[in-house]
């Protein structure tokens, strides 16, 4: 075999391939989205087309001060990220627990709304197929905020027993897409739940 | 000089021999690996062996239909035959088989030791593989083991409201809605981390614009699947919200629309059937040029038409309805856009005549099968275009002329093609060749019965017969052709039959392959057969799309020619 | 070759226009395939490996591409899909947007599990599975217009001689029409799988001349026979659950479940086509509908020998 005519080439170029988590994390939010577009499809398309009421301009409230809680915590992780880039472990903490409290905030003011509904309103997912579809729409989107923050809350946990360090910066990048995109998702969620289909 | 590792080196060419281990730990071995050859290939087998339950359901109807009032089977068990046969055909035959041969080739061929992501990998596979236990336990399941049990009866495509609790009472939907559901979610893993292979963790010099077309079909294949299996799961997640909360997505009563099913179902579905036809023109295009023993004819073109491919299809879904009344604005559209695919397809066609134009070409079992992909893709897709022609299709659509179409190309062209890369890669898999005089019978057995089988059953169609009935009137003339169809069934049998003797003679005493049995020229063959675990010793630098034509040529190496 | 239900033998202009559109495609695709399977047949034998060659280990020539080449192979392509749409859109437009004459019959289709529903609401008539219409000619050609829903799940009209066919959605509705040319029975079946007797769903149309049409209104207008003779068999079928599922007009039953029977010995066939109709199918439908149809939706009612009889003649008396 003669492999000189391979060797004596062209100077390996550096060889610098993108990242599999990014990638990885890429290809699975594009699966998702398409989850939700089908979801704010079903939406939209049974927009009005309820047979009995409440009609959601009847019952739903702008959900304004959790929506403004949900989309700064994009910040706050984003700080998160930053910090434990540069070895800041314990600001990296800070933000980190600031960006899970955010997120529950949201998820409680989801649930107050709920309750409210149910109880005071009395819309189902069996009412209407306003009840169907604003639960499962928005029922879809809280479960990816419930995942999120579990892996937040278990980031948090690493990072104050010490356990990430600026090497895991790169995981908890991966992580903070993850949740940049259910944040984004909400934006639509709620130009086409509150303010559209209002 | 010497400071440079050797970038390609051809292992010994002989098996390694393996200790002997008990069963039970060769088992565990199995059930726990995170290697993508192992998960590969419990992935083909798996897909095998659906592949053989499926076409028994299949040989079941045909014995019904072959004559008319048939009381073979019920009705009731007829419709749960063609709902498992075709689910399982896509979901459980289709999906993982190239599924498991992405997972074997492609960080081979990549210079690569294993998949991205490992650990999700097995996850995927054992998910997926839940899901068919599933969907077939529902034989069991529900009301006991009479007839055909609780099986799904509503239809692969499973068209609202008849999936609703009121028309379809029981359990046999929901086996089928979270047996899909289970599969989809493993497809969107492997999906992901085929693209993820892909991307991040090619040999040093594998530039994208130099990996195998293989890698680059699966490219698309995934990233189609990643964007279309989502939709399926949130159909099937409403469906079950219908079926389980009592919410009214497709509820026609409660105002909710049995098209809005088919829409989602069919944004799916269409693309769907391309996630399924481009692994075989990925292995078509490695395996005509080797067997032509000439270089692929318009890599960047074949490379624009697959993405193109998957682009355009994913526009052209309403081409399964244009008999539900979307009106003549839509319907144009999707002749339309349904009619555009024939021309990156057509691409396809013409560069692989391309590439066995002025070539040398070896008749091995493998490339007699691509033969015959080559010419039943076109029929195929020849009939396709005819059911493109929407008021064409007002009168074929849900006949026997649309079953013949689809099964020219799953049949015809995507298993033929299976079989081919059978041929061509079991000998790296086992490190065995198989019989090529057994591999010949199989081959003339299956071809004619498919032609028995699918040339004949596009008459029915014409003549008006329905897809999808248990039974048919006898003075309708449909009898003659459905017997010749149904005889087709017993050639297919023998010579599926004989691939699986083959296979299994092979593997106890086929002759020993070697690395680099036909001569070829990307980088799985660079590496002994089987391969050993971590596939490369060193990992290989390339410098073209062949590596090893430069290897063999290293007076006219390809790098010399890219564009 | 039995001709009934073959999409070549049109007989009414929607399927006439399919099966002129149909040989134009039919000519351009075997044309493609002529050529190509040729080109391909030709490479196969022309540039297979002789056994001389075999000696001579020397590989062809490699040839990468030709953007020349591979750019013919995407125009000429591109032509042929412009052509075929043209041709195909024009058939779309002229059948799907054909303007209503004012004369046109009007037809109400609605399918159930497992049969066919039809009303005619300017004409008052009701009947189930088999459908008269109008027969005009070439010259003047007589439309009836289908308006098209379901009952329960998706199914789909397709009668292949008179027309393409038309899926029937709940909570949805669709038309089309036909206008059959010449008089005559014409078979079809429903065409979109609705469940578990998707198969024995039958359709048939029969295209009467106009004035045989009008006759056949005028009778379906009047009420139930009462024939004396079946008093007993009337009595028995008032007396059980028939009532709710079936109408006989001038009478108690006015259930819309079923088909309606108010006329239903003057059909030729029973149970959507299944057989025809005779006093001992009747019968036997009656005393075990699984008999004929096993998954319809009439449940089994379990009368005596005696009932059945009496039953059966009377059905067969509502000419
Ligand atoms: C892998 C599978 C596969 C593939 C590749 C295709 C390819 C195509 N299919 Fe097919 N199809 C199915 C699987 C597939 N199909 C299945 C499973 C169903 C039924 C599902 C169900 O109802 O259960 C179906 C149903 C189906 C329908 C709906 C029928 C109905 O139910 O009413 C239509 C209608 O347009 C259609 C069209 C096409 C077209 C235009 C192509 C094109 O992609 C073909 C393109 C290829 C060529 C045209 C040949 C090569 C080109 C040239 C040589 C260039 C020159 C040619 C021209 C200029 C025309 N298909
Ligand atoms: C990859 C996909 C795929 C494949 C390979 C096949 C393969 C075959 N299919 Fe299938 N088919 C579908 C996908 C596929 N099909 C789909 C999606 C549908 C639509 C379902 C629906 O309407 O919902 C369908 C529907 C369908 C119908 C229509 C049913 C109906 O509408 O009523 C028919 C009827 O003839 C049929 C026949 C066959 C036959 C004869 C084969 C043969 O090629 C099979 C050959 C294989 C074998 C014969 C197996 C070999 C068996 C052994 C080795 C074991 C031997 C042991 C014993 C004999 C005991 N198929
Ligand atoms: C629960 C509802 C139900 C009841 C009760 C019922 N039927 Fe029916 N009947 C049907 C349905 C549904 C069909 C259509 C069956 C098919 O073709 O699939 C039918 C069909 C028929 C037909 C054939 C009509 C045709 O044109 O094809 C006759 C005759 C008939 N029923 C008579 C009776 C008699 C007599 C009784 C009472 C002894 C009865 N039915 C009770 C639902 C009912
Ligand atoms: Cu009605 Cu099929
Ligand atoms: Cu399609």
């Amino acid at each position: 075999m003669s492999e000189a005519v391979f060797i004596s080439d062209v100077p390996v170029e550096p060889w610098v391939l993108p990242s599999r988590g990014v990638v990885g994390m890429a290809c699975l939010i594009c699966a998702e989205a398409a989850i939700f577009i089908i979801f704010v499809v079903a939406y939209i398309y049974y927009i009005g087309k309820s047979i009995s009421g409440p009609t959601p301009h009847d019952v739903l409230e702008l959900p304004v001060l959790t929506t403004i809680c949900l989309l700064s915590s994009s910040f706050t992780v984003h700080l998160a990220v930053v910090n434990l880039e540069r070895s800041k472990r314990a600001l990296c903490s800070l933000w980190l627990a600031g960006t899970v409290l955010l997120g529950a905030i949201f998820l409680a003011g989801t649930a107050m709304e709920w309750n409210d509904l149910i109880y005071r309103h009395g819309l189902t997912i069996r009412t209407n197929l306003f009840g169907t579809t604003f639960y499962s729409l928005v029922g879809l989107h809280a479960s990816h905020v419930v995942i999120g923050l579990l892996m937040l809350s278990l980031a948090l946990i690493f990072s104050l027993n010490g356990s990430m360090t600026h090497m895991h910066a790169a995981k908890l990048n991966v992580l903070s897409l993850y949740w940049h995109f259910v944040d984004a998702v909400w934006v639509v969620v709620f130009l086409v739940v509150y303010v559209l289909g209002r | 000089m010497a400071t440079q590792t050797p970038e390609i080196e051809i292992l010994n060419q002989s098996t390694p021999t393996e200790p002997r281990h008990p069963w039970l730990e060769v088992l565990h071995g199995w059930v726990t690996t995170v290697d993508h050859k192992k998960i590969g290939l419990m992935y083909i087998g798996y897909a095998l062996l659906f592949l053989v339950i499926a076409g028994v359901e299949a040989l079941l109807m045909r014995v019904q239909l072959a004559i008319p009032n048939n009381t073979f089977v019920s009705p009731q068990v007829f419709n749960r035959l063609f709902t498992m046969h075709g689910t399982t055909m896509v979901f459980f035959v289709g999906m993982p088989i190239l599924f498991g041969f992405g997972n074997y080739l492609i960080p081979l061929m990549i210079g690569a030791r294993d998949m991205a992501f490992p650990r999700l990998n097995a996850f995927s596979f054992w998910i997926s593989a839940f899901g068919g236990l599933l969907l077939y336990f529902s034989f069991l399941g529900g009301d006991g083991l009479y007839g055909a049990g609780n099986a799904p009866d509503v239809g692969w495509f499973a068209y609202a409201p008849l999936t609703s609790r009121v028309f379809s009472p029981g359990h046999s939907t929901d086996y089928w809605t979270l047996a899909v559901l289970l599969s989809g979610v493993g497809s969107v893993g492997t999906a992901l981390n085929i693209i993820a292979t892909a991307i991040c963790m090619r040999c040093p010099g594998m530039k994208m614009s130099r990996l195998p077309l293989l890698v680059w079909l699966y490219i698309v294949t995934s990233g189609l699947a990643l964007i279309i299996v989502s939709p399926l799961t949130a159909a099937q997640i409403m469906l079950m919200l219908d079926r389980y909360a009592g919410a009214h997505f497709f509820d026609t009563q409660a105002g909710g629309s049995a098209v809005l099913w088919m829409h989602f179902f069919w944004i799916f579905g269409h693309p769907e059937v391309y996630v399924l036809v481009l692994p075989a023109f990925a292995f078509a295009n490695e395996i005509i040029p080797v067997f032509s023993r000439k270089a692929i004819f318009g890599y960047p073109a074949m490379v624009a038409a697959s993405v193109g491919i998957g682009f355009i299809s994913l526009s052209v879904w309403a081409h399964h309805m244009f008999t539900v009344g979307l009106g003549a604005g839509a319907n144009t559209f999707f002749t339309l856009a349904t009619m555009v695919i024939a021309v990156p397809t057509g691409i396809k066609i013409f560069n692989w005549l391309a590439t066995l134009w002025g070539g040398r070409i070896h008749f091995t079992v493998a490339m007699m099968f691509a033969v015959g992909f080559l010419f039943q893709f076109l029929i195929a897709g020849l009939t396709g275009i005819m059911l493109s022609v929407s008021p064409l299709d007002w009168q074929l659509s849900g006949s026997y002329f649309v079953v013949a179409h689809f099964h020219y190309v799953l049949v015809g062209a995507i298993l033929f093609m299976i079989f081919s890369a059978f041929y061509y890669w079991y000998p790296k898999m086992s490190g065995r060749m198989l019989s090529e005089k057994i591999g010949k019978w199989h081959f003339w057995l299956f071809l004619i019965g498919f032609h028995l089988t699918f040339d004949f059953m596009h008459v029915p169609g014409i003549l008006g017969m329905p897809r999808r009935v248990y039974t048919y009137e006898a003075d309708r003339g449909w009898m003659i052709w459905n017997v010749i169809v149904s005889s087709g069934a017993i050639f297919q049998t023998i010579g599926t039959l004989l691939f699986v003797y083959n296979m299994i003679r092979a593997y106890f005493k086929g002759p020993i392959a070697g690395a680099d049995p036909w001569d070829a020229w990307t980088l799985e063959w660079a590496t002994s057969s089987p391969p050993p675990d971590y596939n490369f010793e060193t990992i290989p630098t390339i410098r073209s799309r062949r590596p090893l034509w430069d290897l063999k040529h290293p007076e006219d190496p390809d790098s010399n020619y890219e564009f | 070759m039995s001709q009934v239900t073959n999409i070549f033998a049109p007989a009414a202009t929607p399927a006439h226009a399919i099966f002129h559109l149909s040989l134009l495609v039919l000519g351009i695709t075997s044309c493609i395939f002529l050529v190509v399977s040729g080109l391909l047949l030709y490479a196969l034998i022309r540039f297979r490996n002789r056994a001389s060659a075999t000696s001579d280990p020397q590989e062809p020539a490699q040839i990468y591409g030709s953007n020349q080449i591979e750019l013919s192979w995407t125009v000429i392509p591109v032509l042929i899909v412009v052509m075929l749409f043209l041709a195909t859109a024009r058939i779309i437009f002229s059948t799907e947007n054909a303007p209503k004459p004012s004369d046109a019959l009007d037809i109400t289709v609605i399918g159930h599990q497992f049969w066919w529903e039809y009303r005619y609401p300017k004409l008052g008539v009701v009947t189930a599975n088999e459908l008269h219409i109008p027969t005009g000619d070439a010259a003047h050609p007589i439309p009836s217009y289908l308006t098209m829903s379901s009952a329960d799940t998706d199914h789909s009209f397709w009668v292949p001689r008179l027309a393409g066919k038309m899926d029937l959605i709940p909570n949805k509705i669709n038309t089309m029409w036909i206008d059959p040319l010449e008089p005559g029975l014409f078979l079809g079946q429903c065409g979109q799988y609705c469940g578990t007797q998707h198969a024995k769903m039958l359709i048939r149309v029969y295209a009467d001349r106009p004035a045989q049409f009008a006759a056949w209104v005028a009778h379906q207008l009047q009420p139930a026979a009462q024939d004396p003779a079946a008093a007993e068999g009337q009595a028995v079928f008032l007396r059980n659950a028939c009532i709710s599922c079936h109408t006989v007009a001038g009478t108690t039953a006015a259930g819309r479940f079923g088909p309606d029977l108010t006329h239903v010995g003057g059909r030729d066939t029973i149970a959507s086509g299944s057989v025809p109709n005779t006093a001992a199918n009747l019968r036997a439908f009656v005393d075990n509908p699984a008999h004929f149809k096993p998954g319809a939706l009439m449940p089994e009612m379990h009368l005596n020998a005696h009932d059945l009889d009496a039953v059966a003649a009377y059905l067969t008396t509502l000419k």
